[in-house]
């Protein structure tokens, strides 16, 4: 018999002790490389490890994100947790479970088919056994290998996955305790500021030491490296009120920063590129056939986190510590170990909660500050917490895109070929992924390492994310420009690509509809046959009471999109109503997913709204602005220069989940970006009988439409 | 020169040593008397995490100095209920499962509480225009306004008991 196939993760990662032990009678840990980011994975696996376990959940403690203790999972990230992550774990404990089982039935010389587990305890023929995993876990040796011979529970089986499961860190958050990586105290801590560098290649002029003393009104130290500047002291207000202090007292030789210029996305459309064309060779000659042609941009976006990124570390013994809320512990000590020249197996990174990331903010770069400080000063516990500026000029940026779309046309009004042509920056700036750290960038003897690959097609893609239609064209390809010199620095927010590429497709496919003369939902059932697809679509317009071609204008509209996240991961359809006047208000929104098997359905509902309501804040208010008179170069630096979505801003939002009894699950968090982009953009058209191509969908775009119409 | 400062917190007299009299507020709950529970965001009065109550009023305690606190009365979110007897609203959020990264969370309770004592009953409108000075980046905007509502109707009940 052929061994069965493992799942990737665990294939990568087969020790079994790496993903449970047994620690005390009765007690239960389960591990997992990924890491908690506000979206509930704990609790997640917490109820995977109940029902492949067959021990009640109150007997699990989840440790998560630790180098060297758990799994290396990359990142948490790309709603990959429970499509990939989740389906390891099941089968790691699928085998442990099975481990037990056989030992038992040795022991009690009987079949293995006779016995089976309670919460834990070993049963034969349904009766007590006196065995358990604690009776038998000196018995057997978890430092093997999973064979992925062990029988996964089937879903019918389940009694926690699918189940409503209150998230084990939500208390914490609502009573106030010390929850996140910013309420951490080590012993003889100090507390940290850097003194951030403009730009890569920019060097420190001069420092006016004694005026940033006087602002500290305490006392403060300095400790520099290369250009990498960093003020600390014991008094937290004193070190913040020197950091601020030293951004205008301390001059920089060979600044270079963005201008308005380079702000607006088609400035990347004179820029130098490499080309890649993905699908089939474009016609040269599309004799005589319709064709339709339109070009859509997408400005840059900050991740926004509410609390400014924080990061611990510690030297002692030649050991580096380091405590981070970043989304991938393993990369980041790899990072950590080129830019500290200390083996990896020296560094020991430690995952804590932060603040919602939705993709990769400052959290690596501070946890990379709280190093190269922790290494001049051994043995002191060093804490870096970012100011709110700083986070939002420094953070990496989503990349501004520009999205081409051209399309023939046959003769029943049906696209029959389609190019989407992407200009973009990489959004793939992640440190495990070939990107500096922020910090290493300043350090003496820094060589820039060459420009990272972007997200690989196979991996969904980066820039490309959702620019291949789902619906059924006979030729089509995508055209990817990816532009090396971007203005800032760019890496991944929640959805790359998709949400651009969203907003372009569905704009179109609008556009094609109203040529067919046939109502945008109709339409959309006409070329795709998707059972799946048409599952959501229909789901969608029933549940808003969608009206074929309801009359729009006055300042109301409706608009509907649809798309598979990343072509193979949840189907969600939307319609988006609301009003136009010289803003956007977005009244209500109705949407249907089909993410397959749900672990905790409320879980998946919670994600699915804050996603649509920080796309709707994507859509009608964010674009991170550049001028380079201003010091930083960066002129969206605090809430009021960066406004995202209030609650009296916000929607009614009304959902429903399809096909959560299936055997397998598609993740789930990153699936409304397109569709919410797209929704949006073909309901102002409703509203106004004008279409807007740029995002953000601001008040001045829109009073130029109206002004126009 | 360090200079003592007197003022209650969560109904306990607190008395502080701190060398700049214009500390504010959120340093000397998180720094000197160890709360953790208001959380910094911004430091500019625009983000809500800092929020406490002082004399019953929601305020933004990142730049409220503590030198202007003598006599007052602070409430943190370590005052308003605890896991053995959490405050209705606290009850309400976890019941409605209401926040994702929870950052936010410590401030709009805060902010809810201070509603809720003046407006027993408020409409959805006045919840979101309450919270306003909060912003949820994580989008659990529906769940916390639901969850409001659910402590609003709690309370109501609980006072005609
Ligand atoms: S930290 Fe005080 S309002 Fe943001
Ligand atoms: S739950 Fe994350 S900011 Fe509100």
């Amino acid at each position: 018999m052929n061994a069965p196939i493992l799942p990737p993760i665990l294939n990568d990662n087969p020790v079994l002790d790496r993903w449970v032990s047994f620690p005390a009678p009765g007690m239960v840990t389960v591990n997992t490389g990924r890491v908690e980011l506000g979206q509930g994975v704990l609790t997640a696996m917490l109820q995977v490890g109940a029902d492949e376990l067959d021990v009640d959940k109150s007997r699990i403690t989840i440790c998560s994100g630790v180098t060297g203790v758990t799994a290396n999972e990359g990142y948490t990230a790309g709603s990959h947790s429970i499509q990939t992550g989740a389906v390891a774990l099941r089968q790691a404990l699928a085998d442990v479970r099975s481990l037990f089982l056989t030992q038992a039935a040795a022991i009690m010389n009987c079949d293995v088919a006779e016995l089976s587990i309670r919460d834990g305890g070993i049963l034969r023929n349904g009766a007590s056994t006196g065995q358990d995993y604690w009776t038998l876990a000196g018995a057997i040796d978890l430092s093997t290998k999973a064979t992925g011979l062990g029988k996964r529970k089937a879903v019918a089986d389940f009694t926690s996955i699918g189940h409503d499961t209150p998230r084990l860190d939500l208390p914490a958050k609502i009573f106030g305790d010390a929850a996140f990586i910013h309420d951490m105290k080590l012993p003889g801590m100090v507390h940290a500021r850097v003194v951030r560098q403009p730009n890569r290649g920019a060097t420190i002029g001069t420092v006016d030491e004694a005026a940033i003393q006087r602002a500290a009104k305490g006392p403060v130290d300095f400790v520099r490296t290369g250009d990498f500047l960093a003020i600390v002291g014991n008094n937290e207000l004193s070190v913040d009120l020197a950091g601020a202090a030293a951004v205008d007292r301390v001059t920089w030789n060979n600044v270079e920063t963005p201008t308005p210029l380079q702000q607006e996305s088609t400035w990347l459309l004179q820029r130098p590129s490499v080309d890649k064309v993905i699908g089939d060779p474009e016609p040269a000659d599309p004799q005589g056939r319709q064709r339709f042609e339109a070009t859509f941009t997408r400005g840059y976006v900050a991740h926004a986190s509410i609390s400014p990124s924080c990061g611990l570390a510690l030297l002692t013994d030649g050991k580096m510590t380091v405590w981070t809320h970043c989304q991938g512990v393993y990369p980041l000590r790899g990072a950590l170990s080129r830019m500290l020249k200390m083996e990896p197996s020296d560094i020991i990174v430690h995952h804590v909660q932060g603040s919602g990331c939705y993709g990769h903010n400052g959290a690596d770069d501070a946890a990379a500050d709280a190093a190269i400080i922790a290494q001049q000063m051994p043995g002191t516990p060093i804490r870096v917490r970012w100011r709110r500026e700083e986070e939002f000029v420094y953070e990496p940026k989503s990349p501004g895109m520009v999205v081409k779309v051209r399309a023939l046309i046959d003769e029943n009004g049906k696209p029959s070929d389609w190019t989407q042509e992407i200009w973009s920056g990489n959004h793939n700036g992640r440190p495990g992924g070939g990107s500096s750290l922020l910090g290493e960038e300043a350090l003496p003897g820094y060589v820039p390492l060459p420009p990272a690959n972007e997200v690989p097609e196979a991996a969904g893609g980066g820039a490309t994310r959702n620019g291949d239609p789902l619906y059924d064209i006979p030729q089509k390809r995508m055209i990817h420009h990816k532009i090396e010199e971007p203005p800032v620095r760019l890496s991944s927010l929640r959805g790359l690509g998709a949400t651009a590429n969203g907003f372009a497709m569905e704009s179109c496919i609008d556009e094609l509809a109203e040529r067919a003369s046939m109502d945008p939902v109709a339409y959309r059932l006409s070329i795709i046959s998707d059972p799946r697809a048409r599952g959501v679509i229909e789901k969608a317009a029933a549940m808003a009471n969608w009206q074929p071609n309801a009359p729009g204008g006055e300042g109301h509209g409706r608009g509907f999109a649809f798309a598979r996240y990343k072509n193979k991961a949840a189907y969600f359809a939307c319609v988006v109503e609301l009003d136009v006047e010289e803003e956007i208000t977005v009244r209500h929104v109705w949407c249907a997913t089909d993410a397959g098997l749900v672990v905790s359905p409320d879980g998946a509902l919670n994600q699915i709204e804050g996603g649509i309501i920080q796309a709707i804040s994507w859509v009608t208010k964010e674009q991170v602005r550049f001028d380079n008179d201003a010091p930083t170069g960066t002129v969206s630096f605090d809430w009021e220069t960066y406004p995202v979505l209030k609650f009296s801003e916000v929607p009614e939002i009304e959902m429903a989940l399809l096909n959560t009894k299936d055997e397998v699950p598609l993740g789930v968090g990153e699936v409304a970006g397109g569709p919410i982009a797209g929704a949006i953009g073909n309901a102002v058209y409703h509203a106004l009988g004008a279409r807007i191509h740029h995002l953000p969908l601001t008040r001045d775009r829109i009073m130029a439409t109206l002004l126009q119409g | 020169m360090s200079q003592r400062f007197d003022f209650s917190v969560n109904g306990k007299p607190v008395s502080v040593a701190l060398d700049n009299e214009a500390t504010p507020l959120l340093n000397v709950l998180r720094n000197e008397l160890g709360l953790m529970g208001t959380r910094f965001g911004c430091g500019l009065e625009q983000c809500g995490c800092c929020m406490v109550l002082i004399d019953g009023e929601p305020v933004k305690s990142c730049n409220r100095d503590v030198s202007t606190l003598a006599g007052k009365t602070v409430t943190t979110i370590e005052g308003i209920g605890s896991h053995e007897r959490p405050h209705p609203l606290q009850q309400a959020f976890l019941d409605e499962q209401a926040g994702q990264c929870g950052y936010c969370l410590a401030g709009i309770l805060i902010s809810a509480k201070a509603l809720l004592e003046k407006n027993p009953s408020p409409t959805r409108k006045e919840i979101a225009l309450a919270l306003d000075g909060n912003i949820c980046r994580c989008g659990s905007h529906n769940r916390i306004m639901r969850a409001v509502e659910k402590a609003a109707a709690v309370m109501r009940a609980g006072e005609r008991a």
